[in-house]
């Protein structure tokens, strides 16, 4: 009998029961929500039922967070009061927009060590696979499935399969998680890994920071797979250290014991391996309304007259949407603006790398920097990113999803082309008509100093990064 | 929720592939409450123009009578949004056929009695439903989806199935297991202390 799976052993601790039909009960230790989950509590209080387990809840203002100034939209205000009404009924910890520790859900999780290796975490968000950089068993959930985990603190889940990429060689300099994450993507398809969760590994993986290895498992959705999770080590253990919710002495010292046994055994097997090799991996950046449409920025936008059916449709369809031609270079593509910011590449290495890259240079076209959370806005400004940011020409805004899902007003105008570090370029997302292409921050930042999309490499020369 | 094992309609085929859950539903309408319902923001900014004028030959606009919808692979991909399934459900469809579904989505849908029905190849429907919808079968039973006088088999989870067919609600089946969820719960404490954070001291 082979060993187990990191999924395995996440799985087989938090198993309640195991339905006849396969479905299994799950327990959730740790419950995030932010203002979608209205529709949830409003089931929850039609059936007059109480949030089983207040403690292990905890609310965040995200979608909806005005990131300059106080929210202009009456019905944004609302989105927000609502949580914090909601939040507030159930005695549920609610991290409003007054509250140093607010931002980004997946960012403000692992930065409070509420996320830890070992446990089951739920939200009401896809990207909740961020997470699962930990080595923990994270995944985002409908509003159903949400009222149901206030509800009973847990949650019928079938297992999934399990599916290892596995990145042999060393990234580039001017490469890194983001790029990573889109050449899987391109390379598989948006759909390859549905019905699987994702366990990433080798050398490139574990070479990546903790803020890397969230930006990896943050897009696995992208591909299909609802969980993406990197088995834990001394990079994970030593992040995790010493944060506000992280156990302390004889607590913390019982902790490791367990988190060392997590990581997969040298034996255990995978539904699907796939291999990838970093050292051949480019700065990537989308074209099109998916995020499987990905190239390297060297690379030409494809001709649709090489493909069949129904992805020729696609193609063709994207590209009248994005306004780009078949053959055309994507480094000459122009850009109407930039957006640094999301639950995919805004913590503070993030804007490290692209202050790395505007230091001393002015933007060409004008942005928005949203740090994923008050604690990575205050530490930037300590670093002095933010001047560097404002200096070349960019605003320094407050913390949110923002631009990402352009709910909080933050919006691409009908026909602007952006250049954002986010993780979704599907057709109207950051606004009606708006087109997105994504990309790493650093490649953010060659955008916006250069006014189109280009390659960040040479750019960097010279510079520490 | 009420369950049902065959629902009989009209198809209409949505001929795209990769249909996300943003053009399901843009983001601006999830702050309208559900009770007003969401069938309007159906694939909205496929259906209206900039000025909001409904596009005639946009299927979902020439036939609202429609229950059944026949896509391409990777329908619903995306978000978590269970909004998308509210705008389907709101509008009237039922099922839903595709080779492929996102799984949060198809998830969603089952939680709201909507049935993400997998079908390898949908080219043979979305054929017959080229010049207009034709009249529809699905069979939950038997696993078979009938769009004209073509029949084919699809895939569904086995748990969901059966969610599906008797209506069940998760809550419900959940107060079954009481007693389990406790006495997992006070073992986890004694085993993983620091997985649970109520007593910590709050920063």
């Amino acid at each position: 009998m082979s060993g187990q799976t990191l999924l395995d052993k996440l799985w087989s601790a938090h198993e309640v029961v195991r339905r006849e039909d396969g479905a299994s009960l799950m327990w959730v230790d740790r419950h995030l929500v932010h203002e979608g989950s209205h529709h949830a509590f409003a089931k929850i209080a039609e059936r007059g039922l109480r949030v089983a387990e207040p403690g292990l809840t905890t609310g965040v203002v995200d979608h909806y967070a005005p990131t300059r100034g106080p929210a202009q939209d009456p019905a944004v205000a609302d989105m927000i009061n609502r949580l914090e009404r909601n939040c507030t009924e159930h005695g549920i910890v609610c991290l409003g927009l007054s509250d140093p520790r607010q931002g980004i859900v997946h960012v403000i999780g692992p930065e409070l060590g509420l996320t830890l290796p070992g446990l089951m975490i739920n939200c009401g968000d896809s990207h909740t696979s961020t997470h699962g950089a930990f080595g923990a068993l994270a995944f985002g959930i409908g509003a159903t499935e949400v009222a149901h985990v206030l509800a009973t603190q847990t949650i019928w889940q079938k297992k999934p399969k399990a599916m290892r990429i596995t990145v042999e060689g060393t990234l580039g300099p001017g490469v890194g998680a983001k790029d990573m994450a889109l050449a899987w993507i391109a390379k598989l398809g948006a759909d390859a890994a549905r019905g699987h969760a994702i366990e990433y590994a080798g050398p490139a993986v574990r070479g990546l920071s903790m803020e890397g290895r969230m930006t990896l498992c943050n897009l696995s959705i992208e591909g299909g797979a609802r969980f993406g999770m990197v088995s834990p080590d001394d990079t994970t253990f030593a992040y995790v250290k010493g944060r506000p919710f992280a156990p302390e002495g004889a607590v913390w010292d019982a902790a490791l014991g367990a988190w060392e046994t997590l990581p997969t055994d040298t034996d255990a097997e995978f539904d699907r391996d796939i291999t990838l090799n970093a050292s051949e991996i480019a700065p990537i950046v989308t074209w099109g309304t998916s995020p499987e449409d990905a190239l390297p920025v060297t690379a030409s936008v494809p001709d649709p007259g090489q493909l069949d059916g129904a992805r020729a449709e696609r193609v063709r369809s994207a590209l009248a949407y994005m306004d780009l031609s078949p053959g055309q270079a994507l480094a000459n593509v122009p850009v109407d603006q930039v957006f640094i910011g999301s639950c995919t590449n805004a913590r503070i290495e993030d804007l490290r790398a692209a202050a790395a890259v505007l230091a001393g240079r002015r933007a060409k076209v004008p942005g928005l920097v949203s740090p994923g959370s008050r604690a990575v806005k205050t530490q930037a400004e300590a670093e002095g990113l933010d001047r560097i940011f404002t200096d070349a020409g960019l605003e320094w805004v407050g913390a949110g999803c923002s631009m990402c899902v352009a709910m909080n007003g933050d919006v691409v105008a009908p026909g602007k082309r952006c250049a954002s570090t986010t993780n979704r370029n599907f057709r109207g997302r950051q606004g009606p008509g708006a087109r997105t292409h994504l990309m790493s921050p650093s490649m953010v930042a060659a955008a916006a100093v250069t006014g189109h999309l280009a390659d960040v490499r040479p750019m960097l020369e010279g510079r520490s990064v | 929720m009420a369950g049902w094992h065959l629902h009989k309609g009209t198809a209409v085929a949505l001929d795209r592939e990769s249909i996300d859950t943003d053009q399901l539903i843009p983001a601006r309408f999830m702050s309208t409450p559900r009770a007003s319902g969401y069938g309007d923001f159906l694939l909205h900014d496929l259906r209206f123009d900039a000025a909001g004028r409904a596009q005639p030959d946009f299927p979902l606009n020439r036939y609202p009578d429609a229950s059944v919808l026949v896509s391409r692979r990777n329908f619903g991909s995306g978000s978590s949004r269970e909004a998308a399934v509210y705008a389907l459900a709101d509008f009237g469809f039922k099922v839903i056929v595709a080779p492929s579904f996102g799984d949060i989505f198809a998830s969603n849908a089952v939680n709201n009695g909507l049935l993400p029905a997998r079908v390898d190849d949908t080219d043979a429907f979305l054929r017959a439903l080229a010049d207009g919808p034709l009249p529809a079968v699905a069979d939950l039973e038997h696993q078979i989806i009938k769009v004209g006088d073509t029949a084919l088999p699809f895939q569904i989870d086995a748990t969901w199935r059966e969610k599906l067919i008797n209506g069940w609600d998760d809550i419900d089946l959940t107060r079954a297991h009481q007693t389990d969820i406790a006495a997992f719960r006070a073992a986890r404490r004694q085993a993983a202390p620091w997985a649970f954070t109520n007593e910590q001291t709050d920063t």
